[in-house]
This record gives structure tokens, C-alpha cells and sequence, in this order.
């Protein structure tokens, strides 16, 4: 029992750490209408700024935080105004194209930068491990332990979750945003500024990814290197698709889950067909709900 | 300004032609990973290598020069950078670093005829039916066979886990002989987890069912990214068993940003130890920290004595850089060299060295153990 909820609270951390990842996902999708294939590598960048004032700077994580989500909010709207604003009336096609190359850009600036040996973040918080259950049985002990950083991570996705739900709802900007995400030309029509919503959104999709970046490395799902982004981002992605994309509380459950299942899965089926029976799940979804677990239908108007 | 850009063309072709080809020295390729998350094995060969080849050549017999290439651990990547290495005049290599990489430049070179002296690429597939690749290193299997011994040897523990990567034929291999020796010692295996190459960051679950079945040791047969993750992650859920490694492990200490904290205590198959006490580990120590800072690993050790080991069997075989240097010269050297192997012993800083017509070198593992942030001879 100890050890299944061991697997679950590791399974619950790795899943928050997907679903701020998958937030950002989908907020851009939901509002522009492309899938910003560089957001993984966006989370990459994130962690190195923060690795860089933490390790070379020497100082505070919590400046570390802020440097890394400022960089990074920078970095989102430099990436929209450049590569994909131009191409707003373009074909998707031409765009998703264009969000591969940025990816492939980022690493490869990554690697020129920091070179591609892989680094060991440092532990952004101190503190020992709380010992919420503990257990002897013939002669080993079991203990179930709740690390500062498994707190931090599943706190710090909750709070983002609320607030960006906040931000949606109550704000002007967050209805904007549910206006150009419903009909772009009528929101433009209506005198809301459409890209100056596409830029706030990938400003805060950014942001995003500088946190989820740093937890990742935090707690320690990933050395520090260019590449780093690359798979907790596909596998964002797909929790995004997942809980259904364009969804806030779709992109949260589907990463919890898919974090839960990846764990569950590496403990009681293998560890090595993880993976793969991650995306299976995936298919089994799309199949039986072509629009994820909490997507809208879209009825085409004629 | 047509003139002046030809004459600038020229000289540069002179320039590349003669720093591609010393007449008067024999080359040795090096390819391995120089970049990547691999690259402390490769800088460690390279530098190693290095220093050697300056040795050698202050001897005053027999000169080296040594060229090397990038191959980031990639076995597509290696054969080119072999066949690069071949266009350069290299006449017989000291490479290819890593395992995988190594077996498809083997391949090729035992087509070509082109002698290998692997410092480190330890899989026994690397020398298997070729005559003309010999290992400085230990194999695979006889790491794992040594360190089961060594732990019951040694007492360190009765039930041990084991956490390795069954993508890499380096990781199984050992496992294997490791498996084999400790059930015929009576060391008993409480758990075994594996992972893959591309999901080997997380490793909670691995680490929990070790724990949870009491294992006192944990035996990691891994290269030393994944070993760092699971020594921070096993510090995160306060387990702290003895965490033994093997030659992969090395370079642990180097990482960037790492803790070494945290490898406090972890034990280390080795054949080289940076803090021995006799005169050529420490000359070599004192040298490398000198030109390239940080403290040598095995890889760079290995190196050395491979290039000691190539000029030991160059002057018995008589090589010279004339039959080196000539058209294809590189066949001929190699049926040289494949002839006088087995009949040499090398005195290095690895051990005491000699091989066997098949290309697995003999010499006595030892263990280290990190302790403050260094390698320490353990026993």
C-alpha cells in the first residue's frame, strides 16, 4: 500500500509538472490556433537562465524564478513577433512548419551557448523529506515521504490553475482572449486588439514554461541539457490533446493523468513500455472521444 | 587581387596538406564523443592520449602524431569520422571510444585492415571474431563478474538491486555476467529495474522497489548522467544504500552543477585510481591536472596506456612512419601489429597489461571510493 501511494504522489508530481507544461500548449492553441511546437524548448530555456543565476550568479532561487520567467516572457513574445506573426494569414501548415524550425533554433542556440554536456540543476529548496507513514515488515522498512520539492511542485500547479481560470474569467484581457478564441475576425470586428491578445498569450504561455522548466529540473525528471524540453513537451503536448485541447481544466487533468499512468505504468506493467503505454491510452481516447477528455464539440456552421 | 587570392588559396592548401600529413611520425585516429552527454569519456581518451603521444615523442625513437574526431558516441557518425580520419593518414587508431560506435567502426576497419587499440569501448561484440581489434579496458562481462566477486569478496552486502539499461548492450552485458556470478557466490538479487535510453531521467519507481525490498546495494551497470540522476533522486526519498558502479560511472565527479556530495561513499570498478602512489600515476595526474585541469578519469588512463601500448608493439613489430606513411600503409601495419600483440606485456598506469589473440586484455581490477569529491583507492 505504502509503496502504491509512493508511485502515486511521484506519478501526481511528474503530472503537475505536464500539466503547466500542456497549460501553455493550450492556451496558445485555444487563442491563435497553432500548435507552438517550440513551447518545449521554451521550458529548456527557462531552466538554463535559471540554472544560470543560480549557479553562476550565486543567488537566491527565488530570484532565479523570476529571472528565468521574465527572460522567458521576453523570449515568447520575441518568438511570436518574429516567426509567427508574419505568418497570421499564412496556410496552419506553413506555421507549424515555421514552430518546428524555432524549436530546432532554440536547442541549437542552447547548445551554442551552454554547450551540450548535460548539467545538474541545483535543488531550489532545502529541506528534508516529511515522513508521512512508516512501516516495518520482515525486516524492511517502508516509509512514505512527501520531499519539500513534491510539495512545491503540485502547490505551485494548483495555484497557476486557479489563477489563470481567474484570468479568463474575470478580467478583460481573459475575455478578449475568449473572444479571439472564438472568432478572430469578429473579435477584430468588435475593436478588440487581436494581436496584441495573441502576444499576452504567449507572453503568459512563456511564463509558464519557465516555471514548469524549473520544476522539472527541480525534481529532477531531467539533467539540464539543450534536448532537455523535447519529450516532457511531446508529452505535454499529448496531455494536452488528452484532457482536449484548447481546455484550461483539460490541459490540468490530462497531465495529472498522464503523469499517473506513466508512473503506474513503469511500476506495475514495465518500466521500459512506459511509454508506450502512455500513448496508447492516448489512441483508446481519441478513439472513443475525438476531442479529449474535456473538449468542446465544434459544430461547423454551413 | 586575383593574383593575391591565388597565392593566399595556395599557401593554404600547403598549409592543410602538411598539417594533415607529418612525414616523419605515424597517426593515430581518436574518434569519440568530444561533445554530448558522453563527452567526459571522449575529452578523457583524447586528453589522455595527448599527453602520451607528447611523452613518446620526447623519448626520441618512434613519433606519434594523433589526430581525432568528433563522433558524439554516433555509430554513423564514427565511420565517417574513421574514414575522414584514414583520408588524414591516420595508420592505425586508438579508438573508438564508446562500445556501440566502436562495433560499427570495427566492422569497417576489419574490411579495411586498419589496427584498433580501444582504450574503453568495452563490449565484447566490439573484438568478437576480428583479429585486428584489441581492448585496453576490461569487457563487459568481466565487469560484471569482477564486481559481483568484489562485493562478496568484500562483504559489502548480502541483498542487492539492480537498476540498469536494457537499450544498451554495455548495461546488459554486465548485468548478465553479473547475475551469473552472484547467484553462483550466493548473492542474492532482491530487485532488478530496468530503463531505456530515452526515458532515463526519472527513476522513482525504480529506486522505490529497490528500496522496498531491502536492498542494501545498488549495483548501477549505467553511464554516469542516468547514476547522477538516481543518486539525487535516492537523496530526495532519503535512501541511502551503497550505490556501486562500474567504468561508466566515471566522470560522475565532473558534471556540471552536480552535488558531489552525493557521491559520497559510492564504490567504483576501476583499474585506474588517481590518487595511487607510484611515480607514473602521479606523473600523469600531475600533468594532465597541469594542461587540462580537473582530475584524470579512467577513459584518460585507458588512453595512456594505449598509446604506451602502441608504441611498445610498433617498436617490436618494427612500424616505422615510412611503411605508416606509404599508399595503404595502414594494411600493413595492421598485419604487423595483429602478429606482435599477444607477445607483449605493457608496465601502465591501468595495471600490467597483456593480451590475447582475441583483442581482451588481462590485467586486476580495483575499486575506488569517492570520498570528498575524489576518487580514493578503497581496502
Amino acid at each position: 500500500m505504502i509503496t502504491f501511494l509512493t508511485y502515486l504522489i511521484n506519478g501526481l508530481n511528474i503530472g503537475s509538472v505536464y500539466a503547466v507544461i500542456a497549460l501553455g500548449y493550450t492556451m496558445v492553441y485555444g487563442v491563435a490556433k497553432m500548435l507552438n511546437f517550440a513551447h518545449g524548448d521554451v521550458i529548456m530555456v527557462g531552466a538554463f537562465l535559471a540554472y544560470c543565476v543560480c549557479a553562476y550568479l550565486g543567488l537566491h532561487p527565488i530570484i532565479a524564478v523570476l529571472g528565468a520567467v521574465i527572460g522567458c516572457t521576453i523570449l515568447g513574445i520575441l518568438i511570436e513577433r518574429l516567426a509567427y506573426k508574419p505568418l497570421r494569414q499564412a496556410t496552419s501548415l506553413a506555421v507549424l512548419i515555421t514552430a518546428i524550425g524555432m524549436s530546432y533554433f532554440l536547442q541549437n542556440m542552447a547548445q551554442l551557448i551552454w554547450g551540450s554536456d548535460t548539467k545538474s540543476f541545483p535543488s531550489i529548496i532545502q529541506g528534508d523529506a516529511i515522513v508521512l507513514f512508516k512501516t516495518v515488515q520482515d525486516g524492511v522498512t517502508k516509509t512514505l515521504t512527501l520531499s519539500p520539492i513534491n510539495i512545491l511542485t503540485m502547490a505551485s500547479c494548483f495555484i497557476i490553475m486557479i489563477a489563470l481560470t481567474l484570468f479568463i474569467n474575470k478580467t478583460k484581457m481573459g475575455k478578449a482572449m475568449r473572444c479571439v478564441s472564438e472568432d478572430k475576425g469578429a473579435a477584430e470586428l468588435m475593436g478588440i486588439n487581436v494581436n496584441l491578445t495573441i502576444s499576452v498569450t504567449f507572453a503568459i504561455g512563456s511564463a509558464l514554461a519557465a516555471v514548469a522548466g524549473i520544476l522539472l529540473c527541480a525534481s529532477n525528471y531531467a539533467p539540464l541539457s539543450p534536448t532537455t524540453g523535447s519529450l516532457p513537451g511531446i508529452k505535454a503536448f499529448t496531455a494536452a490533446v488528452f484532457g482536449g485541447i484548447g481546455s484550461i481544466p483539460g490541459a490540468m487533468l490530462g497531465g495529472i493523468l498522464l503523469g499517473l499512468i506513466e508512473n503506474l505504468g513503469k511500476a506495475y506493467v514495465s518500466s521500459e513500455l512506459a511509454d508506450a503505454f502512455v500513448f496508447g491510452i492516448l489512441i483508446v481516447v481519441l478513439l472513443v472521444k475525438p476531442t479529449g477528455l474535456l473538449g468542446k464539440k465544434i459544430h461547423e456552421k454551413v | 587581387m586575383k593574383k593575391i587570392f591565388a597565392m593566399v588559396l595556395s599557401l593554404m592548401l600547403a598549409m592543410g596538406a602538411m598539417s594533415a600529413f607529418a612525414e616523419d611520425a605515424i597517426t593515430i585516429g581518436i574518434s569519440g564523443p568530444l561533445t554530448g552527454p558522453y563527452a567526459m569519456y571522449g575529452l578523457g581518451v583524447v586528453h589522455g592520449a595527448e599527453i602520451a603521444v607528447e611523452e613518446v615523442n620526447a623519448l626520441g625513437g618512434i613519433q606519434f602524431a594523433l589526430t581525432y574526431e568528433d563522433d558524439e558516441g554516433d555509430p554513423e557518425k564514427a565511420v565517417n569520422a574513421f574514414n575522414k580520419m584514414l583520408d588524414d593518414g591516420a595508420a592505425m587508431m586508438a579508438g573508438t571510444v564508446t562500445s556501440g560506435a566502436c562495433a560499427a567502426v570495427a566492422a569497417e576497419a576489419y574490411d579495411m585492415r586498419v589496427f584498433m587499440l580501444t582504450p574503453s569501448a568495452s563490449s565484447p561484440t566490439v573484438t568478437e571474431d576480428r583479429d585486428n581489434v584489441f581492448q585496453v579496458c576490461f569487457t563487459d562481462p568481466g565487469q560484471g563478474a569482477a564486481s559481483a566477486d568484489y562485493i562478496v569478496q568484500n562483504n559489502l552486502a548480502k541483498k542487492v538491486a539492480v537498476i540498469y539499461n536494457n537499450g544498451l548492450d554495455y548495461s546488459t552485458g554486465i548485468y548478465q555476467t553479473f547475475e551469473e556470478k552472484a547467484n553462483e557466490l550466493g548473492l542474492e538479487i532482491v530487485s532488478v529495474t530496468t530503463f531505456s535510453s530515452d526515458n532515463n531521467a526519472d527513476f522513482s519507481v525504480q529506486l522505490t522497489k529497490a528500496k522496498d525490498s531491502g536492498a542494501e546495494l545498488v549495483f548501477l551497470p549505467i553511464y554516469y548522467t542516468p547514476a547522477s540522476m538516481i543518486l539525487k533522486q535516492a537523496d530526495a526519498m532519503n535512501y541511502d544504500p551503497i550505490f556501486f558502479g562500474v567504468d561508466g560511472m566515471d566522470g560522475i565527479l565532473s558534471i556540471e552543477g552536480f552535488d558531489t556530495s552525493l557521491a559520497e561513499g559510492v564504490y567504483l570498478l576501476t583499474a585506474f585510481s588517481a590518487d595511487a602512489q607510484d611515480e607514473k600515476t602521479q606523473n600523469f595526474v600531475k600533468k594532465y591536472e597541469e594542461r587540462f585541469g580537473g582530475t584524470p578519469n579512467q577513459f584518460a588512463a585507458d588512453a595512456y596506456d594505449a598509446i604506451y601500448a602502441l608504441y611498445e608493439a610498433c617498436n617490436e613489430a618494427e612500424v616505422t612512419a615510412e611503411i605508416a606513411n606509404q599508399r595503404r600503409g595502414f594494411a600493413d601495419v595492421c598485419e604487423m601489429l595483429i602478429e606482435v600483440m599477444p607477445t607483449i606485456t605493457v608496465e601502465g598506469i591501468t595495471g600490467t597489461m597483456s593480451w590475447e589473440a582475441t583483442g581482451e586484455v588481462t590485467k586486476t581490477p580495483t575499486a575506488v571510493i569517492i570520498h570528498e569529491g575524489a576518487y580514493v583507492g578503497a581496502k
